[in-house]
């Protein structure tokens, strides 16, 4: 507990963290607004709306990682293990710190937004309710996907400690890599949707009805897209583990 | 108290420390002195286990650092003023590090207060100067308040009033009874500061010496002589078993008595117009000692007037025959005090 406190600590006395809450606030309304109130909202379904909040995914990714590497860049990290020489101690505070506030950004962002659009759209395509568990997976999802990005952004900032080659990985991993790699022929295809960042994507992804469409068939449904997406968290974060262990601060 | 036994660290093939072994003791100041990429730091690093070396180990009262409960409370440190967010504010810098050592925060604006920095503690520490961002490192260093401290270059970049009070400042907490162990690349400095002193050169122990020993030791002291009867003064010293040097006009006696010159002259009749005594200077000595274990120096880089010997020997072999437990200065360590104030 002692720990956590002194991530938050050190996570809210600098400005990034503000900068980027704001601007996932931004991306995730911003992006409700637009669906919201563009032709009457005929094109409001959650799928599409919530975008915005999966672009504040890698605003998140962002924060988080520069919450590892920022200690690097100004050896702020030296007096941390100063403090709290057991280096283990220190990751998994701030992953738990970064997971926690990751799960309630996303969370807040996804279903502010939800409600934003409901209220702005007038002709949405199918009611806007959440009535079953499908209805609520598609919206409260965010807070899982946030959460965990946010434990591979820590682990990937550990790794390669260093602000601009950590958010390079993180930001063209899930926007270029993963799409890169489906371009194979039949690996590719089959592969593809199980790669971390698109299988994420299932956590939130419809399942029935028109929006279904925008899917892309085959690959993992909900839950096995979770657990690809978290293994991916864990094996990082044990990476980051050892390599924090072994090397010199 | 301080121990380092056997502490190797090798960067690839580089060597940085090599079995370093030392101890440094409380109530006093110890000076870690040795050039530029010495392994001072590296030492350091590894004594407050942010290295980890390759070989030996470094015990703080006994124990490895990792394996200090709060470790603040026992050891402060301050090896790089530049380790601080220029965001952050000078108070959010010292909180974080007092939390995590469940040091209460009203500790922070003690120190704040000590070293002088109050007025700013809000402020970012970005906007400091190098000055500044010393005290606010002192002020970490000093968080719980500590039995042993360790700085390492403290006054680099200091104009002379920031020298003066880290130095005063030092000397309070090594009078407090505590361990306070410094590293400078600064011999004169050292010999102001500094009780005793662990001298490295390309990470190998040269000496662990007495400051005063160290110093009376390792500068060559020798009289000047000038007289109209050079040469009859010249054998007269000779024949007294004295070593001397011409230099030009006059004789150089080495390791001698200024009074004995004198006394040699008188006897023999001879008419002196000159009689000083020379005391070689810090810089050379030390120099001298170290000389060959410049890690990047060159050989132009070396004067030739101090006779350094040439470049192709190892390291320690020319050192002077300084012994390793030299006697230590008889300040008794003195109960640490609860608060930290030294001033």
């Amino acid at each position: 507990m002692t720990l956590l406190n002194v991530e938050r600590i050190k996570l809210f006395s600098t400005r990034s963290p503000y900068w980027c809450l704001a601007a996932i606030a931004a991306a995730s309304l911003g992006f409700a607004t637009l669906f919201g109130l563009v032709e009457n909202g005929e094109a409001a379904i959650p799928y599409l709306f919530l975008r915005g909040v999966g672009l504040g995914m890698s605003i998140f990714m962002v924060l988080a990682a520069l919450a590892v590497t920022t200690e690097y860049r100004f050896g702020t990290i030296r007096n941390t293990f100063l403090g709290v020489p057991r280096r283990p101690k220190v990751l998994l505070a701030k992953t738990a710190l970064l997971a926690v506030l990751g799960a309630v950004v996303g969370l807040v962002a996804a279903v502010a937004s939800y409600f934003l659009a409901k209220a702005l759209a007038q002709r949405p395509p199918i009611p806007l309710e959440l009535s079953t568990w499908d209805d609520w997976r598609q919206v409260v999802g965010y807070g899982a996907i946030f959460a965990i990005a946010a434990v591979i952004a820590v682990s990937v900032g550990t790794i390669v400690r260093q602000s601009a080659g950590a958010i390079a990985i993180l930001l063209l991993w899930p926007l270029i890599l993963e799409s890169l790699f489906t371009l194979i022929p039949t690996v590719g295809e089959k592969v593809g949707p199980w790669l971390p960042f698109a299988a994420s994507d299932k956590i939130v992804a419809p399942t029935t009805g028109i929006t279904n469409l925008f899917q892309p068939s085959g690959g993992p449904d909900a839950v096995q897209g979770l657990l690809v997406f978290a293994g991916t968290g864990v094996v990082l974060w044990l990476i980051a583990l050892l390599l924090l262990q072994k090397r010199d601060a | 108290m301080i121990e380092a036994i056997g502490l190797t660290k090798r960067y690839g093939t580089t060597v940085a420390v090599d079995d370093l072994s030392f101890t440094v003791q409380p109530g006093m100041v110890t000076g870690f002195l040795g050039p530029n990429g010495a392994g001072k730091s590296t030492t350091m690093r590894m004594i407050l286990g942010l290295d980890n070396p390759n070989d030996g180990r470094a015990l703080i009262d006994g124990k490895h650092y990792a394996a200090l409960h709060h470790p603040l409370t026992l050891v402060g440190s301050l090896l790089d003023a530049n380790w601080v967010h220029p965001n952050r504010s000078a108070r959010s810098h010292l909180r974080f590090m007092a939390v995590s050592n469940k040091i209460p925060t009203r500790r922070v604006d003690e120190v704040l207060e000590l070293v002088g920095l109050s007025g700013v503690a809000r402020k970012a520490v970005g906007k400091f100067s190098l000055g500044m961002k010393q005290r606010l490192g002192l002020a970490g260093a000093l968080l719980g308040d500590p039995k042993v401290l360790l700085f390492d270059e403290p006054v680099n970049g200091l104009d002379p009033e920031g020298i003066y009070w880290i130095r005063t400042f030092m000397k309070n907490l090594a009078a407090q009874g505590r361990t306070v162990f410094v590293s400078s690349h600064l011999l004169s400095e050292m010999a102001l500061t500094a009780d005793h002193l662990i001298v490295i050169g390309r990470g190998r122990l040269i000496a662990d010496a007495a400051t005063k020993d160290f110093i009376a030791q390792a500068t060559r002291s020798s009289v000047r002589v000038r007289s109209p009867q050079l040469a009859d003064l010249h054998s007269a010293l000779v024949r007294s078993n004295l070593q001397v040097n011409d230099v030009g006009g006059a004789l150089e006696v080495v390791d001698a008595p200024i009074e004995q010159v004198g006394d040699i002259a008188g006897a023999a009749g001879i008419t002196l117009h000159e009689l000083t005594p020379q005391v070689g200077s810090l810089e050379e000595a030390f120099i001298q000692l170290t000389g060959d274990a410049v890690e990047y120096g060159g050989s132009r880089a070396r004067p030739a007037a101090v006779g350094a010997p040439g470049g192709a020997q190892p390291a320690g072999t020319f050192a002077p025959p300084l012994g390793p437990a030299s006697p230590l200065p008889t300040a008794g360590p003195a109960p640490v005090p609860q608060d930290g104030d030294s001033r």
